[in-house]
């Protein structure tokens, strides 16, 4: 059993056991090695893949470093967004203020890189030295005639959904500033796809193939100048709900576009997705070319899917990721492939998307908010799992005990979305879980003994 | 040679903003240092992001698990100040992790409000007198002051000061020798104590993470890894006969070495990284003369074996253009090696300012048969600008050049930290002949595929 901290004690849930009340939404417990991130890394991976935009991070170098092209999200245009640029504070500048350095940056920077807008990242300190980004970023606006957006990102200013929130901010003030006149009736917008390994082109090829125009993609292969025009579109459909659905009701208050939640994970959930749209536009027409596409896509994958399922079955999974709406897919799709979820944990999970997940697992699942390297390594132990689904920061602690890992997160490169995604996916776990290489693990040791090859005969 | 001189003049840096960062913030480095002390954990002093994101960067070259703590501040603790937050964190890792010590490291923001790290950490201790407590080191690392590389180096020195013991009488009470190796590989960390191992030296390498971030699989977790600098012997090195400390950078930089010196008369050696054979044969010669042996055979053969190889390949070399970027200390290690090898590093680079880089890129490639440029604070991109025109057969550093390399069409032979994009950044050897060896065979290589690559014949005898 895990050491827990005290103090965390009611972060933790076995399904079955005792009644249903677990803590979240709380700041992490100082020194519990917490997966969190902050709020600066909250704006920074919603704000990414907006490829043509400029983004520069205000205060001392760290904060850019660590974020210099680290998402797989594509663009099939520009690359401004896969280069780091900061305004590197020094000493001095933390003394003198760094508004000076952060105007003669924005200047040069837009001038060598022509962007379509700039998106202001401030970090820790910039608050507490002072500096009026709002106003330089106004300036350097009028000056060089594009939106210059200051996204206020202090580190500590709470957790990374306060972060999501402010990058939704920025976003916000730049739908409505363009021109909607050749949108369609027929239309969305896609938020909360990043266009990891490629997948927006996907759920866009689905939506064309039903009829539907995807008018700005937030963010994914994201551009400047169509999500200046994403008020004109009829419906906001929200994947990553974390993230994105503060955006998505503050669109419904201001220009009253109607959002549905989705999920273009799994098979049950990719369908369900393109469903909801066409039940959206009421169309029979786009209902059956939605009945099509998806009846053609399965029978294309299920084959093999199958064949998966049958070597994967009775195996066992553990999840643990940033938002609590990936995991729902995460369980059913593992359930798609015969797979049992005996851990799953988030770092950012409400009240609802735990008690959803309850309802999910099966009994004696444990559901984690906010956990920790150590808790996480005791449940895998404890749960005797076959493959950890999670992103870097969870990858060592399966790979030391010698158990197989899924990237799941925003690194990845692999595309996991849509029905290509799933196949992907099952590829990947069985892929991990069928390795070679666990039978010589030290936890499998007594198996390993049984099957060693002795001496040569004779 | 007029013409060379002229493209060899690289433009001036004139960009204000830092494009495409060659270096990282310091409280990393500190990070590091901590993860190489036995039953140490490391503490962040700021935001969770600072540790997350330090953690992410390390656990993907290493390929490890690295705990790193930290106090989490709110919005709160920066007007009220951090300290329940720090004393309630140091509680909560010492009831995890057990740990032997903790090693607390700043950032920028508790150094922008002016948190008294010290004072809280004196307030603790009392506050804890009689439990089982952990030993508490910190080091002051503010972001927007030097590098990581400036932070690890900040933080062997502040842990040396805080845990060193003075010894009962002024004559040095041990054969030991101190070896404070700076910012290498745990296959480097290896090397150097089979070394000193070999000379009969009783050595405290510090920091070591040669377990503690190279690790076997293991059949239960082990909340801090084993391994790292046992605290005793840091408590223990004013009575070390010697110190060796690698760095020609660090000149007139406080280090722990030139502290021992000062307060405890332990004779400090201050020498270049061991990389390539001069600057190994200045380690090796150094072994010799504090321990009163000749170098082990073992190594004479390493070494013989390594200049024979020098031999079979000088050809392929002589003359190439390679950039070098990355820690200013392996930099100029990889540009002495390069030069005594025949390659012109034409333009060697660092992402942090040392005040003794540019003196000691001269040195080491005072035989080159064309200029160097030695530059220090420079980013990717204005690192770019300068290389379009020098004709580069090769970039060597991190696998942060990979975009570069592949915008210049020119390979990037991957060494140092980080290594993002390959397996095996903790194994690679740089250090000693064989790691010399093994740079040489690599370098060699690189060149002898990129001609093969581009021939319209392939050749298959080279």
């Amino acid at each position: 059993m895990a050491d827990i901290l005290r103090e965390r004690s009611k972060q933790v849930y076995r399904k079955g056991q005792e009644a249903f009340q677990l803590d979240c939404e709380k700041p992490s417990a100082a020194g519990s090695v917490s997966q969190r991130a902050c709020v600066f890394c909250g704006s920074r991976v919603v704000l990414y893949p907006i490829a043509d935009a400029l983004h520069v991070v205000h205060g001392p170098i760290g904060c850019a470093s660590y974020t210099w092209d680290i998402r797989g999200a594509l663009s099939s245009g520009p690359q401004i967004h896969r280069l780091s640029f900061s305004t590197d504070l020094q000493e001095l500048d933390v003394i003198q203020g760094g508004e000076k350095k952060l105007y003669a940056a924005l200047c040069e920077l837009i001038d060598a890189h022509k962007p379509k807008a700039a998106f202001i990242y401030a970090t820790c300190i910039v608050g507490v030295i002072g500096d009026d980004v709002e106003a330089v970023c106004k300036k350097v606006s009028q000056e060089k005639d594009i939106p210059v957006l200051p996204v206020h990102s202090e580190g500590f200013k709470g957790t990374k959904k306060d972060g999501y929130r402010a990058a939704c901010d920025a976003l916000y003030k730049l739908i409505g500033t363009g021109n909607t006149d050749s949108v369609t009736p027929m239309s969305i917008n896609i938020l909360g796809d990043f266009n990891l390994a490629g997948e927006i082109w996907t759920i866009k090829e689905y939506y064309r193939k039903m009829g539907v125009e995807v008018v700005s993609c937030i963010t994914g292969d994201g551009r400047v100048d169509e999500i200046r025009r994403a008020h004109g579109a009829a419906l906001n459909v929200v994947q990553c709900s974390g993230s994105m659905t503060h955006l998505a009701r503050s669109l419904q208050e201001r220009w009253g576009t109607p959002f549905i939640q989705v999920s273009y994970f799994g098979i049950e959930d990719m369908s369900q997705a393109l469903y909801d749209v066409a039940r959206f536009f009421k169309n029979d027409e786009i209902m059956a070319r939605a009945q099509n596409l998806v009846r053609n896509e399965l029978q294309h994958i299920m084959p093999e899917i199958a064949s998966y399922r049958k070597k994967l079955q009775g195996a066992k999974a553990a999840i643990y990721v940033g938002g609590a709406f990936k995991a729902f897919s995460l369980v059913r799709a593992l359930r798609h492939l015969g797979m049992t979820t005996v851990m799953v944990g988030s770092q950012t999970g409400n009240r609802e998307d735990y008690e959803l997940l309850r309802e999910l697992c099966d009994e004696g699942t444990i559901i984690v908010d906010d956990s920790n390297p150590l808790e996480l390594s005791s449940f895998l132990q404890e749960k005797d799992v076959d493959v950890f689904i999670g992103g870097v920061k969870e990858r060592p602690i399966a790979y030391k005990l010698g158990i197989g890992f899924c990237d799941h997160n925003h690194e990845r490169k692999e595309a996991l979305a849509g029905f290509k995604g799933m196949l992907n996916f099952a590829r990947e776990v069985y892929s991990s879980v069928a390795s070679p290489v666990w039978k010589l693990m030290p936890r499998r040791r007594a198996d390993f003994g049984e099957n060693s090859i002795s001496e040569v005969a004779g | 040679m007029s013409t060379d001189l002229k493209v060899l003049k690289p433009p001036a840096p004139n960009f204000v903003s830092t494009r495409n960062p060659c270096k990282l913030c310091a409280p990393l480095g500190a990070s590091l240092v901590m993860r190489g002390i036995e039953g140490g954990v490391p503490f962040l002093h700021g935001s969770q992001g600072c540790a997350t994101y330090m953690r992410r960067y390390i656990i993907s070259h290493f390929r490890e698990p690295m705990d790193i703590a930290a106090s989490g501040f709110s919005e709160a603790s920066t007007i009220f100040g951090g300290g329940p937050n720090l004393m309630q964190g140091l509680s909560n890792v010492t009831e995890q992790y057990k740990p032997s010590l903790i090693g607390i490291a700043t950032t920028c923001l508790t150094e922008t409000i002016g948190e008294d790290v010290r004072q809280i950490l004196h307030g603790y201790r009392e506050s804890r007198e009689g439990a089982n407590a952990p030993e508490l080191v910190h080091v002051s690392t503010p972001s927007y002051s030097g590098t990581h590389l400036d932070g690890f180096h900040a933080a062997v020195r502040s842990t040396v000061e805080q845990l060193a013991v003075a010894p009962a009488s002024a004559i040095p009470c041990s054969e030991n020798v101190n070896l404070f190796p700076g910012m290498l590989s745990p296959a480097d960390f290896r090397h150097l104590k089979e070394i000193v191992a070999d000379f009969n030296l009783p050595l405290t390498l510090f920091p070591d993470y040669s377990e503690t971030l190279d690790s076997p699989v293991l059949e239960h977790y082990a909340k801090i890894p084993a391994g790292g600098t046992p605290i005793a012997r840091l408590r223990a090195v004013a009575s070390s006969s010697a110190s060796i400390e690698f760095g020609r950078a660090l000149r007139a930089k406080t280090t722990a070495a030139s502290f021992l010196q000062e307060r405890f008369g332990v004779k400090a050696h201050r020498i270049g990284v061991p990389i390539g054979v001069r600057e190994t044969d200045a380690f090796f010669s150094v072994l010799s003369a504090i321990s009163g042996q000749d170098t082990p055979e073992a190594y004479t053969l390493e070494r013989g074996r390594l200049l024979d190889s020098y031999v079979d390949g000088h050809k392929y070399v002589f003359g190439k253009r390679a950039l070098v970027f990355g820690n200013e200390d392996v930099v100029i290690g990889l540009a002495s090696l390069l030069s005594e090898i025949g390659v012109v590093p034409v333009l060697c680079t660092a992402g942090g300012k040392s005040a003794g880089f540019a003196s000691s890129i001269a040195e080491v490639t005072a035989d080159c048969i064309e200029p160097v440029v030695a530059r220090d604070g420079l980013d990717f991109m204005t690192m770019g600008e300068m290389a379009r025109d020098l004709k580069l057969d090769f970039l060597i550093g991190s696998s942060k050049g990979a975009a570069l390399s592949r915008e210049l069409g020119v390979p990037l032979i991957r060494v140092d930290f980080p290594i993002h994009d390959r397996i095996g950044g903790q194994r690679i050897l740089h250090v000693g002949y064989r790691g010399a060896q093994q740079l040489f065979d690599l370098v060699v290589n690189t060149v002898l595929e990129r001609k093969q690559d581009s021939s319209p014949v392939g050749y298959s005898y080279m």
